[in-house]
């Protein structure tokens, strides 16, 4: 099958790969990148546990080919944290108890991260609708919005 | 979080350090950075990527399987049947002796629910594989299908599973697993009021985010590493062992992290046949369910049907109860056999009742093939019972709080399976919940306690 280049910045860092021409951003960043982070969980855009950001923009990426993001910023939960110290989201994941079986936790986060780039203040509604693209199986749901709330207020803090 | 430690003080005088303290999880870190490794998060050079032909037949004998064209499809690797696989015939639960094996790997003389594995196809990529199998063709001679609990017990019923020889289990107590307690007429011949009623359920998926899967390689030891999602490690190597006619330290089984398995990923239904491809290609091996194999088929919880019959006197007791359970195993046992028998011993719930007599059935349909989910064989029961036990308390028009607190088992009741109560907390339990939710009960009832019987 035909290979096509594709280049982008993954986390800050430049990346090159030849993947096959209809491949996903999924499988590029999972098999040819070796950032597992999104996960595949019904590669038909429903569940959002593939859920990364595109210059900027929530996308889910067992829906978007890899060719077409040459040139972009791509950013997942892999990259989230600075070193070993967490993104706010990331600690308030763990404080409020807000994954069990962690599968659908980077898609949930990456989510969530976009929310709070473009409302820094979001209310409980604004949570719910955040994530409803994101299914959580073992219903953790209430935990998730507790946790993005807490998130946004530690945030809020750290900035006053 | 509040322990209410007064109810067993006499038992524990310590302080506890730990419970009732909020801790992190173990696996959190690796939860919300990404890291925590399932396991598919693998690649490996060469790796093939397998696609099961499935039944589109509910019931269908095979009159012939031509794989020419599949064959010739670019990038298949790899053609496997039934002939291919050393031990055909098995059953997850001949571990235990819990026989006979009634369940086949890949699909031989017929197909018995819609979905059954037929043919595997290796190619290199999945879209190959997907591309390939479509091109298996499958003779299909299509039977009449048995697709309900009544229909597969009706004296005409085609006959779902000739391993079995009749649509339900056979048990070492006949045709159902039977518990017999006091003397269940009796104790209706005694009863103020008789109150039957029939509670059935759906097949529930436990659809959990990450798939069903696999990915196996071929060691240059001559031993087989299966990199899996499995939740029943030790059933899942023994059977792979019994299926493959591989001793067990052929066969490297490596868990981990699973990404929501709800008692989904107990069944052995990947693994043998991933590790007999990586074995006849000598190349690394992935088979992992697609979306639509996971919903449709992978085992569900079984369907059943119960029916309570209780016998209660106007003071609350329930004096006798006679119930007839019927468990849709679908097509082939699994874990099923198991699940009905844990339901005959549950039915009772957590109350004493003198007089019992349950049937529960373990009952073969050409349905997808149930198996365990979250405390099958007692979770719908359950249900039942409760909605049951409202339904009763109505009948006397009794609080159903209060009516729980008479019946309640409390510690040195002889339970109807033969089991003593020991540890009961029921009691305690309800009058908590009685404060909690703001639904008073008698004072006398919150006298009582699950150590001693009053009066």
């Amino acid at each position: 099958m035909a290979k096509v280049p594709v280049q982008f910045t993954l986390n800050g860092s430049e990346r090159a790969e030849f993947v096959e021409s209809g491949s996903t951003l999924l499988a590029a960043l999972r098999d040819k990148m070796g950032d597992t982070s999104p996960k595949g969980g019904c590669l038909q855009g429903t569940c959002g546990a593939c859920t990364v950001m595109v210059d900027g923009e929530l996308r889910l990426s067992c829906l978007t080919l890899a060719e077409t993001c040459n040139d972009a910023q791509i950013r997942t939960t892999a990259g989230l944290a600075n070193g070993e110290v967490l993104h706010p989201l990331q600690r308030a994941f763990e404080d409020a108890f807000a994954a069990q079986c962690g599968f659908c936790t980077p898609g949930m986060i990456m989510a969530a991260a976009a929310l709070l780039e473009r409302n820094p203040n979001p209310d409980r509604a604004d949570v719910v609708e955040a994530i409803s693209g994101n299914v959580c199986r073992c219903t953790g749901y209430e935990p998730i919005i507790q946790a993005v709330l807490l998130a946004a207020r530690a945030n809020s803090t750290s900035a006053a | 979080m509040k322990l209410s430690k007064s109810y067993f003080a006499d038992e524990r005088t310590d302080d506890f350090v730990e419970i009732g303290q909020p801790r992190p999880r173990s696996d959190i870190r690796g939860h919300v950075t990404g890291r925590t490794a399932y396991f598919a998060d693998r690649t490996f050079p060469g790796l093939l990527h397998l696609k099961m032909v499935r039944s589109p037949h509910h019931h269908a004998r095979i009159r012939g399987i031509d794989t020419s064209e599949a064959e010739k499809h670019p990038g298949v690797a790899r053609i496997i049947t039934a002939k291919d696989v050393p031990q055909n015939l098995y059953t997850i639960l001949i571990l235990i002796q819990v026989g006979p094996e009634d369940e086949h790997v890949l699909a031989e003389d017929k197909v018995r629910w819609k979905g059954e594995a037929v043919v595997a196809v290796l190619a290199e990529t999945a879209r190959a594989a997907e591309e390939a199998a479509a091109k298996v063709k499958v003779d299909y001679e299509v039977l009449p299908a048995v697709l309900s609990i009544e229909e597969a017990l009706k004296p005409d019923a085609p006959i779902v599973n000739e391993h079995h020889g009749r649509n339900y289990y056979l048990y070492d107590s006949g045709e159902c697993r039977k518990v017999r307690f006091g003397d269940a007429e009796k104790g209706f011949a005694q009863a103020d009021h008789i109150l039957e009623e029939s509670y059935s359920s759906g097949p529930i998926e436990h659809a959990p985010l990450e798939t069903s899967g696999c990915i196996v390689t071929p060691e240059a030891n001559g031993r087989f590493t299966c990199y899996t999602n499995t939740q029943a490690m030790f059933f899942t190597l023994d059977n792979a062992s019994i299926i493959l006619q591989m001793p067990g330290h052929k066969l490297h089984m490596v868990g981990g992290t699973v990404g929501g398995g709800f008692g989904g990923k107990v069944d052995v239904t990947v693994e043998p046949v991933a590790i007999l491809a990586a074995k006849l290609t000598g190349r690394p091996v992935s088979f992992i369910y697609s979306r639509e194999e996971e919903m449709q088929v992978s085992s569900p919880r079984a369907a059943e049907k119960i029916v309570i019959k209780d016998g209660v006197m106007k003071d609350g007791r329930i004096v006798a109860r006679q119930v007839m359970a019927y468990i849709d195993a679908g097509a082939y046992s699994r874990h099923s056999p198991y699940g009905a028998q844990k339901s005959a011993a549950h039915f009772p719930g957590p109350y004493t009742i003198p007089n019992v007599a349950i049937d529960s059935y373990c009952v073969y349909t050409n349905r997808t093939p149930s198996s365990a989910m979250r405390g099958f064989g007692v979770t719908i029961g359950d249900f039942a019972l409760e909605v049951q036990t409202d339904k009763l308390a109505r009948l006397i028009g009794m609080d159903p709080l209060e009516f729980r607190f008479i019946n309640a088992y409390r510690d040195g009741d002889m339970k109807a399976h033969r089991q003593p109560t020991e540890g009961a907390a029921l009691i305690e339990c309800m009058q908590e919940a009685s404060v909690i939710a703001g639904w008073p009960v008698d004072e006398r009832f919150m006298k009582m306690s699950s150590q001693t019987r009053e009066g």
